[in-house]
């Protein structure tokens, strides 16, 4: 079993992480170590646009956290690449390193009640997702698989927590 | 498409820009390349290198917009998406007229440039099934069915080269089979109006009351059992070719009505008032001495000169027989398709009954007995016995030999008779004894 870092960067869902550290074992073999880092999050922030700055969170913890197999960063901020509005995440394609925001993921913040349930179940998804880009998988045609790409919550919620048949046979290899 | 096939290219002066849109397009699967201005791209830009271009509209050396223009110049066909910093609706539209796909304002929407590519991509993937279809159309219809090597086939083929482009008005003219409506066919495919229909109408195959609502449609009450107004064959018709074929036939008040349309372009359908205006080419074709018909006063003169500007004689199989192996063949092919079978090769002695057969019925005759011949042959090869005609193996016709006359007939009386040999020997004003030689003498045999 591959040894994975899993660091908690103004991540407070804790409630969920025994069940993402369960998710991570059961589906990519990794053995999940929770870190508290200790950065300076204005290297990340962006005055103008209030939001966090994923591609430069993912070279910190690269710098920090190379030992392990992968680092998957948790957080709540809000995550942005110049180019784009936001994003739910961000990943080394056939790298060790990927980000995920929470931000984006409560109904809350598109004025809904709160629901933890969903809120578990895109968070997840997301994680996947992420995860799966660093072992080289790309977006999948099937929208039921985790793979498929999502510019929105909507289009999370419409996808599976797991890989389509293809993406699995292609995950499996690599793990 | 597959997203590997297709092929971005990102023009941005801001390195973090060209970065993120080339990670972000890769997670996608998409080849992406990127440059830092313009002229990076221009030094080795040709057509279909690219299908998609996102270009900030400003950089550095040249703008966004000049970039657009000059790519445009070199691949008409690859989409610019032009990224501006901030919505200025005039460079926006500017980029538009200039042949832009679409803008978007940095930052992007994940959504609005996902949506945007999906919709960039299925435009090219329509372009590109268009032209291709076009282009099949081009090769796979233009002289379908029309097979000849002949010197005959051969002038036809250069009329119909000749004609097509011009929007002239033809006549075809030729016995019943010899493929008049696949000729004007290939004229409409070689014409300018390829891309609209070619409505053929049988005029032969209508009374007067019905040709008239097929070809002017008729309103809605117009007559008993016109339920729904209906659009007549001329109005389909309209930008392409309206093909009439036996137009001999048609009553001398149709005539006068075709004429009327023929010179005004504009009807009025059956029961109506509305006058519809109509474009499009007229191919007649007949097997008819329209010449005799004229003289006679059944058909008219003035409809005669309007349909008779250019004339093409498609020659009766029997006078270009140096086809008949061509054609033969073609059907075998068509058929075996058609039926799943393996191609059965002629026999010798099948051809050659094909070769001495007069083919009244000419090309369609051919095509039938081939299709028999493939249903009851047996692989490897068509024999004589699957040819429907093998009795009459040398047809009298077709030959100066008395010999070969008097053969057929005799065989020909017997058939008639069931071979009861007195009735045919009375039929043909012979002794018994005489017609059992002549049976013997050419060895005739019941089948």
């Amino acid at each position: 079993m591959h040894q994975a870092g899993i660091i908690l960067l103004n991540f407070n869902a804790m409630s969920f992480y025994d069940s993402i550290a369960n998710s991570l074992s059961k589906n990519f073999n990794l053995n999940c170590h929770s870190i508290i880092p200790n950065y300076d999050i204005n290297e990340f922030y962006s005055f103008e646009r209030n939001q966090y700055y994923s591609t430069k969170i993912i070279e910190h913890s690269l710098l920090q956290y190379s030992k392990f197999h992968k680092i998957l960063t948790l957080t709540d901020f809000d995550l942005f690449v110049p180019v784009l509005t936001f994003v739910f995440g961000e990943a080394q394609l056939n790298g060790k390193a990927a980000v995920v925001s929470t931000h984006r993921l409560h109904p809350e913040f598109y004025g809904l009640p709160a629901n933890e349930k969903l809120f578990h179940s895109r968070l997840i998804k997301e994680i996947h997702h992420e995860l799966g880009h660093t072992y080289g998988l790309r977006h999948c045609k099937n929208f039921e698989c985790v793979m498929h790409f999502s510019s929105n919550v909507d289009e999370i919620d419409i996808k599976s927590e797991n890989f389509c048949k293809s993406c699995l046979s292609f995950l499996n290899n690599k793990i | 498409m597959n997203n590997q096939n297709i092929k971005i290219f990102i023009v941005d002066d801001e390195q973090i820009v060209r970065d993120s849109l080339t990670h972000w397009f890769e997670e996608d699967g998409y080849q992406v390349e990127s440059a830092v201005d313009a002229f990076d791209v221009l030094k080795d830009l040709r057509p279909g290198k690219y299908d998609i271009m996102l270009v900030d509209i400003k950089m550095p050396k040249m703008s966004g917009l000049e970039l657009l223009e000059k790519v445009k110049e070199i691949d008409p066909d690859c989409i610019v998406i032009i990224i501006t910093a901030y919505a200025s609706v005039p460079s926006a539209v500017q980029a538009l007229k200039n042949g832009a796909f679409d803008y978007v304002t940095k930052p992007i929407d994940p959504d609005e440039l996902s949506h945007l590519i999906q919709k960039a991509i299925k435009q090219k993937t329509l372009k590109e099934e268009n032209i291709a279809l076009k282009k099949h159309i081009d090769e796979v219809y233009s002289f379908e069915g029309l097979i000849g090597e002949s010197t005959e086939m051969k002038k036809v083929f250069e009329l119909i080269k000749i004609v097509a482009p011009q929007d002239t008005t033809v006549m075809i003219r030729g016995e019943s089979g010899t493929g008049k409506e696949l000729i004007a066919r290939a004229i409409h495919m070689h014409s300018p109006r390829k891309y609209y229909p070619i409505i053929p109408v049988n005029c032969g195959a209508f009374t007067e009351t019905l040709l008239e609502s097929e070809l002017f449609g008729h309103e809605k009450g117009a007559f008993t059992g016109a339920q729904y107004r209906r659009k007549g064959k001329i109005e389909m018709a309209n930008g392409g070719t309206l093909f009439l074929d036996e137009i001999g036939s048609i009553s001398p008040k149709m005539q006068v009505e075709l004429l009327r349309v023929l010179e005004s372009k504009q009807f009025t359908r059956v029961g109506g008032n509305e006058i519809v205006k109509v474009d499009f080419r007229l191919i007649s074709a007949t097997n008819e001495n329209l010449e005799k018909l004229v003289q006679e006063g059944t058909f008219r003169e003035d409809l005669y000169y309007r349909v008779n500007v250019f004339t093409i004689y498609v020659p009766p199989l029997r006078e270009r027989k140096g086809d008949i192996p061509i054609l033969a063949n073609h059907f075998v092919e068509k058929f075996s398709r058609a039926m799943n079978k393996v191609p059965l090769k002629i026999s010798d002695e099948a051809m050659e009954i094909l070769l001495r057969h007069s083919w009244p019925g000419n090309v369609r005759e051919l095509e039938n007995a081939i299709e028999r011949a493939m249903v009851v042959g047996k692989p490897p090869e068509i024999r004589p016995e699957d040819l429907p005609f093998q009795l009459e193996r040398v047809s009298h016709e077709d030959s100066d030999s008395l010999e070969e006359i008097e053969k057929v007939h005799i065989q020909k009386v017997l058939k008639k008779y069931d071979w009861n040999i007195s009735r045919a020997a009375t039929a043909l004003n012979i002794d018994r004894v005489t017609l059992y030689n002549k049976i013997k003498k050419y060895g005739l045999q019941k089948t």
